[in-house]
């Protein structure tokens, strides 16, 4: 049973390496995003830096959408899918495989290159701390959100824009504990970790909700 | 808990039926086949074959009646089959090789290495090539070395002969042949010969309500599986 799993694992992770893998393109994404904030708020500083937790989680959402889509499809289309029905492990298991993998090259990219791209926005490092630190643990409820809409819209060609609609509003509560969390480190009435602990939870609850939801959405498909 | 090809199992389907998207394809489907039988599955183009095959293999929920493999503990029917149709399964981006070796990691109880079973179908050359730079001849016997590198008691094998040449062809009849002799059942969809010696031949006819007027061009649409 692990040795499925690590299979699947080690092959996505391949996959995202190689040329056309998804693994860069979400980061450019988030990198573009970060960079163009400057250039259209104009030189302020003070502005850049109170802002700029909420344009990096921003960013973080709108990069974990990119890729999202192929997520299953590209399986569903070649018959990975049907090889992966075949394994003498439940269809969940291989779920959590897939999306685990998909946010180790993904969201844990993100997260890890996060205080770099603060640099952009102007915050000091123990914003870029506290924010990296949110997206360490909030990415992960993102990508298994997004696993369901993608599950579900895995038979569904060019299904990449009805996946946005369907998982986008799923992913405002993250967002919004995300942000009030990485804002709470540079001061304010919250304490840093009472809304890190409810990011926690949300990331806890996607992972068991989206697997199982995820992997219900693919058996249903047919 | 793995089905050995070597134990003996049974195959038993019982009135099954099915309809996709609210059409009956077919219904009152029975047979079974004990260790070392095959089946051919014939009937004309869209006649159901692929989703024979697709309910064989678990991907589609019958409408009614039962299947069952028998003799093989706890393990369900789809951990029990190899399945190699249209979508061969293999990823473009990676070689032969990696693909045969996920395989072989995902679906257990592994039997010949990559390397000896793309020899066995005459691949060798092709261990470190990514599969996206084979044809479409070669993909599927990278795709049928899949059956080798675990033991799987039951094959499924949608026109398993497309696109190979003669040679493969003959190949893929010898394997077949080892399969049956160590006890395993195969399932083919074919409009063809392929080598099956006494095999069984079942033969899909579509409803008579269902019968739509004839292919405007002559080439319909394959299965729809």
């Amino acid at each position: 049973m692990i040795g499925a799993i690590r299979a699947l694992v080690a092959r996505d992770l391949v996959l995202a390496a190689r040329v056309g893998g998804s693994g860069a393109l979400s980061l450019v994404f988030f990198l573009m995003i970060v960079a163009l904030v400057p250039f259209a708020l104009g030189p302020d500083l003070n502005l850049l830096s109170r802002i700029g937790p909420a344009i990096l989680w921003l960013a973080a959402v709108l990069a974990t959408l990119i890729g999202l889509d192929r997520l299953f499809q590209a399986d569903e289309e070649d018959g990975s899918l049907d090889l992966m029905a075949g394994a003498p492990v439940p269809l969940e298991c291989m779920v959590l495989a897939k999306v685990t993998a998909h946010w180790l090259t993904t969201g844990l990219p993100l997260a890890l290159a996060s205080p770099l791209f603060g640099l952009l926005v102007a915050l000091d490092g123990t914003a870029m701390a506290g924010t990296a630190l949110t997206l360490l643990v909030g990415t992960p409820a993102l990508t298994f959100v997004g696993a369901v809409g993608a599950a579900l819209t895995a038979s569904i060609r060019r299904g990449g824009l009805i996946l946005a609609v369907l998982v986008l509003p799923l992913m405002i509560p993250t967002l919004i504990f995300g942000v009030s969390a990485a804002q709470s480190v540079a001061g304010g009435t919250v304490p840093f970790g009472t809304p890190l602990m409810i990011l926690g939870g949300l990331s806890l609850i996607a992972a068991v909700v989206g697997t199982v939801a995820a992997a219900a959405a693919l058996r249903w498909s047919e | 808990m793995h089905p050995v090809s070597g134990q003996p199992v049974r195959l038993t389907v019982t009135d099954l039926a099915v309809r996709r998207s609210g059409r009956r394809i077919f219904s009152g489907l029975s047979f079974g086949l004990g260790p070392g039988e095959a089946l051919m599955v014939t009937g004309r183009n869209g006649a159901g074959k692929s989703t024979l095959l697709a309910v064989l293999a678990g991907r589609l929920k019958p409408e009614a009646g039962s299947l069952a493999l028998e003799d093989v503990g706890e393990a369900s029917l789809p951990e029990c089959l190899h399945i190699v149709g249209h979508r061969d399964g293999l990823k473009g981006a990676l070689t032969a090789e990696e693909n045969l070796s996920f395989a072989r990691g995902l679906l257990g109880d592994p039997a010949l290495a990559p390397r000896e079973a793309l020899a066995e179908l005459g691949l060798a050359h092709a261990l470190r090539l990514p599969v996206a730079y084979l044809s479409a001849g070669q993909r599927r016997r990278v795709a049928l070395a899949r059956l080798l590198v675990c033991r799987r008691p039951l094959w499924l094998l949608d026109e398993p002969t497309a696109a190979l040449d003669i040679a493969s062809q003959a190949v893929l009849a010898g394997l077949m042949a080892s399969h049956r002799a160590a006890g395993g059942l195969v399932v083919a969809a074919t409009h063809q010969a392929l080598g099956l010696a006494d095999a069984r031949e079942l033969r899909i006819a579509r409803p008579a309500q269902d019968e739509r007027p004839a292919a405007r061009s002559g080439d319909a649409p394959e299965d729809c599986a």
